[in-house]
């Protein structure tokens, strides 16, 4: 009797203190399963919840994929879910939300969430929906040594500096194309135009209605800088996107770059591009409009949700094991992969845009319900202004008016 | 052979071709005519890193139990044909009356998906389609003719460019037309204009399009030619030979006459697979300048987080009914042809 009291009193000590040292993982014997996009800091995240959890886990699998938003909706629809968590950003977690295919956190927090700061906190109408651990932007890079070259004071902040910088620099015969941006058809270039419509301070959707109201002054306006802008893009720029601007901006054929927060770290690393670039490499906010302060870009942040169609306990088990991975010592082991919005963070050069744009006031990616349509027309009809065949005006009714078809269809209007 | 016989013979294919090819074609006309449910909108507050906003969310519960009631969707009719994603009826009625021109209408009806994608496809096939049947037979008599030890090697190295998988061949040539690659640096060299890009200007991109379906699928015709040449009866070419026939009156009115049903044959193939051009558009990144009724059907259904079955589903209907049209003709000619023999 004894004994037994004694082994069992041992146990619960050893299990007492091997809980204060490791990390809580809630449930033992669960199956953690995460689908997630394919970025260093994503892995970064996803590694520490492995090394953490995994052996507490039944089993513990990760997808990484960029594709990750093209098959989420399908693979968490069914019930059970393919996936006990997906990692999201501000527009998949909509998608996912207007399926219903994530739930709410507001229990799990209270038992695990004791590290997570309340900025980190996504909440809808009071509830969490997801858990934030990065932010990124679009923000302004810029060559000092070519901006130096070609006469240019200081480095530019707003679109008209912009243009006439890269006036400078073409009329100085140092580069004809001096700019990047991602304007690839479809998402890319569409997302261009929402950060210059941001910044010219348009809204996206009529007050509390799913009708657009793009097709206004601020939005010719805002065509209008993109023309300005592209003028100076290399001949390509309808086919490109990250990662070709961030080659040509390695390559050094470009001086003035309207590039993702997130390609800061790999621009400015040892890697892929000479010392004469990566030195002079300055990274710095957002454009706004002449007297406007909107900095031009869409915030972003990137968060981990839980599945709906999970059963309790694995859903418990993949909150613990991925909030167990963002501690301030991850944070540090990784500190240039990303703007963390977790303790610990140390921002660096690469983190100086970012910051920049966020404490510039700039908006965060409209989170509406029907805004993936209206980015998706977009992205198709502001082609043909672009490439000179079609006026403004054109161009965005041409917007709302594939926008109008396809929110018909899809039961938005 | 009886007819209850070709019936048994035939039946297991037909009992395939009705599972996996009519039942998905009615299935996806039906798709066609609906449309999603009325999405149940809330206003909502949104707070994230960055502050707290206003916006919209889907009220899941409620839209739910509505798709629980009709899980199609909502019945809709040939709405979405008639709409501007697709034959615009009513866009084009008004262009027609507010257009005091011909090409100014032609303008205003190229600003609609489906014909804008419409006069890229039809272009691509019949531009495409006798270049391949041409080149192919020129490239079946010259391998022909060619030395015993040659052929082999010759033959493979043809069929190239048909075994190269169509999105990395056309990736390659993606890489080979760009500023810095060979043919476009080379092509900025000729033409002493540093900004000239294929990708950028809308002429180019379609003949860059064009060369590449030509060089893909050129192999193809190649190659059925190449084994029709081989069964030209001797008998006859040494008969026209007697006959002073010089070589290419041999080849006009021997050889031609010969192959014209695989000619027939070719054409009928070349014809379904150009109309429904893709690969090649996503690869080179060409929607800028050049869209075709397949990619439109991918772009309802991928680009968004909001597939729109209804639009691909009209879209692929569409499809379906032009490649019937540019058939027609073909098939009627085979008909006859059967026809006149049977009598015969």
């Amino acid at each position: 009797m004894f004994l037994k009291k004694l082994i069992l009193g041992g146990l619960t000590a050893l299990f007492f203190s091997s809980s204060l040292f490791a990390a809580d993982c809630g449930p033992n014997g669960q199956s953690i399963r995460i689908l997630a996009s394919d970025f260093p800091a994503i892995h970064a995240i996803a590694n520490s919840a492995e090394s953490n959890c995994a052996g507490s886990a039944s089993e513990f699998t990760r997808n990484h994929t960029t594709e990750a938003r093209q098959i989420m909706n399908a693979a968490q629809t069914p019930d059970p879910a393919e996936y006990t968590s997906v990692i999201v950003a501000n527009s998949t977690l909509v998608q996912l939300m207007n399926d219903g295919l994530v739930r709410p956190l507001n229990d799990l927090v209270e038992k695990y969430g004791g590290n997570l700061k309340s900025n980190q906190l996504i909440t809808i109408d009071g509830k969490i929906m997801a858990i934030a651990f990065m932010a990124n932007s679009q923000h302004m890079y810029y060559r000092t040594d070519i901006l130096d070259k070609a006469g240019v004071d200081g480095m530019p902040a707003t679109y008209d500096e912009i243009i006439s910088a890269a006036e400078k620099i073409r009329s100085a015969g140092i580069m004809e194309h001096p700019l990047v941006m991602n304007l690839k058809v479809g998402w890319n270039v569409g997302e261009v135009f929402n950060t210059i419509y941001l910044a010219h301070g348009g809204e996206f959707f009529k007050q509390g209605s799913a009708e657009a109201s793009i097709n206004n002054a601020k939005g010719i306006a805002a065509l209008e800088t993109m023309k300005a802008l592209v003028e100076y893009a290399h001949p390509d720029h309808l086919t490109q996107a990250s990662d070709d601007t961030q080659g040509l901006w390695e390559a050094g054929q470009a001086a003035i770059g309207f590039m993702w927060g997130s390609r800061g770290g790999v621009i400015l690393d040892n890697e892929g591009s000479s010392a004469e670039v990566t030195s002079n490499t300055v990274l710095s906010a957002a454009p706004t409009v002449t007297g406007g302060s909107i900095p031009g870009a869409t915030l972003w942040w990137d968060g981990i949700t839980i599945a709906t169609n999970v059963s309790d306990s694995e859903a418990e088990a993949t909150f613990a094991a991925l909030v167990s991975g963002m501690t301030s010592e991850m944070v540090a082991a990784n500190n240039d992969d990303a703007i963390w919005l977790i303790d610990g963070f140390k921002p660096g050069p690469a983190a100086a845009g970012v910051s920049a744009t966020a404490q510039g006031g700039a908006k965060s990616y409209p989170m509406f319900a029907q805004m993936g349509l209206l980015h998706n027309a977009l992205g198709a009809e502001l082609v043909d202004f672009l490439k000179g065949s079609e006026s403004a005006e054109q161009a965005l009714s041409d917007v709302e008016a594939v926008y109008e078809t396809a929110a018909k269809d899809a039961g938005y209007l | 052979m009886k007819h209850s016989t070709f019936l048994l013979f035939t039946l297991p294919s037909l009992s395939v071709m009705f599972l996996f090819i009519a039942i998905p074609i009615v299935s996806v006309f039906i798709q066609s005519l609906h449309i999603e449910h009325k999405q149940v909108i809330i206003v909502s507050e949104n707070c994230d890193p960055f502050g707290c906003e206003t916006t919209t969310s889907v009220d899941t519960e409620a839209s739910t139990k509505l798709k629980e009631k009709a899980p199609l969707g909502k019945f809709n009719g040939f709405k979405t044909y008639s709409n501007r994603m697709h034959f615009a009826f009513d866009e084009i009625g008004e262009a027609w009356n507010s257009s005091d021109s011909f090409i100014a209408f032609v303008k205003k009806i190229y600003n609609y998906p489906l014909y804008r994608a419409l006069s890229f496809t039809l272009t691509y096939t019949f531009v495409v389609t006798p270049f391949v049947l041409f080149l192919g037979f020129l490239v079946a008599l010259g391998v022909n003719n060619l030395p015993k030890l040659l052929k082999g090697p010759t033959i493979f190295a043809s069929l190239l460019p048909m075994i190269v998988t169509p999105l990395v061949g056309s990736l390659i040539l993606f890489w080979m037309v760009d500023g810095d690659g060979v043919i476009g640096a080379t092509l900025q060299k000729i033409f002493n204009d540093n900004s000239l890009s294929l990708k950028a200007s809308p002429v180019l991109t379609w003949v860059m399009l064009m060369v590449y379906g030509i060089w893909h699928l050129m192999p193809f015709s190649f190659i059925v030619f190449y084994a029709g040449l081989q069964t030209v009866p001797h008998e006859t070419i040494e008969a026209a030979t007697i006959d002073g026939a010089s070589k290419f009156q041999r080849t006009r009115h021997v050889v031609i006459p010969h192959l014209m049903p695989l000619a027939i044959f070719i054409t009928l193939i070349l014809l379904m697979d150009n109309f429904r051009v893709f690969e090649p558009i996503i690869s080179f990144r060409a929607e800028a300048h050049a869209t075709s009724i397949s990619w439109l059907i991918w772009n309802h259904l991928r680009e968004s987080a909001y597939p729109l079955y209804n639009a691909a589903g009209a879209t692929s209907m569409i499809t379906i009914f032009c490649v019937g049209i540019l058939l027609l003709p073909v098939l009627i000619r085979t008909w006859r042809d059967f026809n006149e023999k049977n009598k015969g």
